[in-house]
């Protein structure tokens, strides 16, 4: 029999419950992040129309560039400012 | 028997022998004329019928070697109380008789005559007696293959392979593979994205021995891991990005040639196991430690066959304008390496050049193509020049700063050259930019230039590299950390 080491860290990904999807967005704050990718704006434009014209409110965030992580801070910030966040992954 | 602690000896005369030794054969009526003068008691490593007389006590597994530094055989200790007192190894008449008290010992052999190696240092067993009997250091969790397991199979359908077969890391493996740094395996080297989890020195030894390493090819490993997982090389971005980019791993100093690392022909192709296993070991590290796998956090379009390794050295040794890490700061006959991330190789063609002024011309109309002609001072670019196409250069007497300056004179192009919509054409820079009298394709440093490939073609290779600067990726180079 062969005994092999774990090349993996090991670690235990803990699972968080989502929180429950909201049955309306009429009121609530909606975070759009724009991750700096060309022509992410025009698509966020667009939702913005259509969140506002339904009675959500919005909130807009940019990344600083869309190759690295979105920064703590920024996270932390709409995570405190909305209730609903939308991201426009790619062109 | 298989012990785990340090086998007692008996008091008395102990000798370690084995029959493969011709010296050990010789010295077989010495050992019987003891047997009757003294305590004796005779371990043999290899045939346990060896001395048939006096009677060996079998040492097949070594323990009783290994615990008591057997270095060579025959190897004669006098024990008392449990404890060592003195040894000697290999035959000399004076020291048996010494060591052992008794007298005219052996009266028809030389005087003296040297033993042989103990297979306790054998270097084909050394790293499995390490493993069996050295109190293993390693923390890594143990996974035990079933008998009727294919170990290798088993590897694949854990999702630990790259697609292709990777050697199982045994405690064997890996504690040879650590002979290779001085570091201790429990040293924390970097933090390996995507799941960023500080990595082990151990862990890196893994993936070396996964991959196919040499323990003399760790410390490069390790160099090349730490280079890549920090915020400047981005190896997250890299790692996420739907373009098809991967750590290329630039070699330089008198270790690539003592680890045998390829500079010459066929340098970025297939063949040397220290170009291949080195690259190799850092995109496990990624894989399987980081957690980085294609179709989850790697979501490249395309990628490129680099992504299983893209490591090679280059010919600093010989090169008319030193090293990509001299460039970056590293002083010459320093091992060093630089990550960067790039594209699989574009060829540049150019066998009619012989004047540098036209050869650097040649260059700039090829390197103004990468990613798109009409990009400029997003990507920067490796062009890895071979012998042929560096000979045009010097022999004018051209440095690499003259290179590289008359290389990117050719390579500014007005803004309404470049901007989006021009030639009909799309894609391009920002209309911000459509006034401006001229664009570079590369920002400052964003050219560099590699010297390696075979004596024989008017080629070079251009290695185009993803988002640059504080927005994506910066080449980082590194010392070698022995």
């Amino acid at each position: 029999m062969t005994t092999i080491l774990d090349p993996t860290s090991g670690r235990k990904v803990v699972e968080r419950e989502r929180l429950a999807r909201p049955a309306s967005l009429v009121g609530l704050t909606v975070g759009l992040l724009d991750i700096s990718k060309p022509r992410g704006d025009v698509f966020l434009d667009r939702i913005e129309q259509r969140l506002t014209g339904i009675g959500a409110n919005v909130k807009r965030y940019i990344k600083p560039t869309f190759a690295k992580l979105a920064p703590v801070d920024l996270r932390h910030q709409i995570a405190t400012e909305c209730q609903v966040v939308i991201e426009a992954l790619a062109d | 028997m298989t012990a785990s602690t340090a086998p007692l000896l008996p008091d008395g005369i102990v000798v370690v022998v084995k029959r493969e030794c011709e010296t050990c054969q010789m010295v077989v009526p010495v050992l019987r004329e003891l047997s009757e003068a003294i305590e004796l008691h005779v371990y043999t490593q290899d045939d346990p019928d060896f001395p048939d007389a006096p009677a060996a006590v079998s040492d097949s597994d070594l323990a009783v070697s290994w615990f008591h530094n057997i270095e060579t055989v025959p190897t004669v200790i006098r024990v008392a109380n449990g404890v060592e007192t003195n040894r000697t190894a290999g035959w000399m008449r004076s020291a048996w008789e010494e060591l052992t008290g008794v007298e005219d010992l052996g009266a028809d052999l030389p005087p003296m005559r040297p033993g042989c190696g103990s297979m306790s240092v054998d270097p084909d067993l050394v790293d499995g007696l390490r493993a069996r009997f050295g109190g293993s250091t390693l923390s890594s969790r143990r996974i035990e293959v079933a008998a009727a397991e294919d170990e290798f199979e088993m590897m694949f359908a854990r999702g630990w392979t790259d697609g292709l077969p990777v050697v199982p890391p045994t405690d064997a493996r890996v504690m040879a593979m650590l002979e290779g740094t001085g570091r201790a395996p429990s040293d924390i080297v970097t933090v390996v994205p995507p799941n960023l989890d500080e990595i082990t020195v151990e862990k890196v030894a893994i993936a070396a021995v996964m991959a196919g390493c040499k323990p003399e090819y760790l410390p490069w490993v390790l160099t090349a891991v730490e280079a890549a997982c920090n915020d400047e090389f981005n190896m997250h971005g890299v790692l996420a990005t739907t373009m098809p980019v991967s750590p290329v791993i630039v070699c330089s100093g008198p270790g690539t040639r003592a680890i045998g690392m390829n500079s010459g022909g066929n340098a970025l192709g297939q063949g040397n196991r220290a170009n291949l296993t080195i690259g190799r070991a850092l995109q496990l590290v990624v894989r399987n430690f980081g957690g980085g796998r294609p179709g989850e956090v790697d979501r490249a379009t395309h990628g490129h066959p680099g992504k299983v390794s893209f490591c090679f050295a280059e010919a600093d040794d010989t090169s008319p304008y030193g090293s990509l890490a001299v460039e970056h700061g590293i002083e010459p006959e320093v091992d060093a390496l630089t990550v960067f991330a790039g594209e699989g190789p574009q060829g540049f063609v150019d066998q009619l050049s012989r004047e540098p002024e036209s050869l650097a011309s040649s260059m700039a109309a090829r390197l103004q193509a990468i990613q798109h002609p009409k990009l400029v001072m997003m990507f920067d670019a490796i062009v890895v020049m071979g012998p042929e196409h560096a000979r045009v250069f010097a022999a004018a007497g051209w440095d690499r700063n003259r290179i590289l300056t008359e290389v990117n004179s050719h390579l500014n192009r007005p803004g309404t050259d470049l901007v989006r919509g021009a030639h009909g054409i799309t894609e391009g820079v920002p209309e911000a930019f459509g006034e401006a009298e001229s664009l570079p394709k590369f920002r400052p440093g964003g050219l560099m230039l590699a010297y390696a490939g075979g004596g024989a073609g008017l080629f070079s290779q251009i290695i185009a590299g993803w988002v640059n600067g504080d927005k994506g990726s910066k080449p980082v180079t590194r010392a070698v950390q022995y």
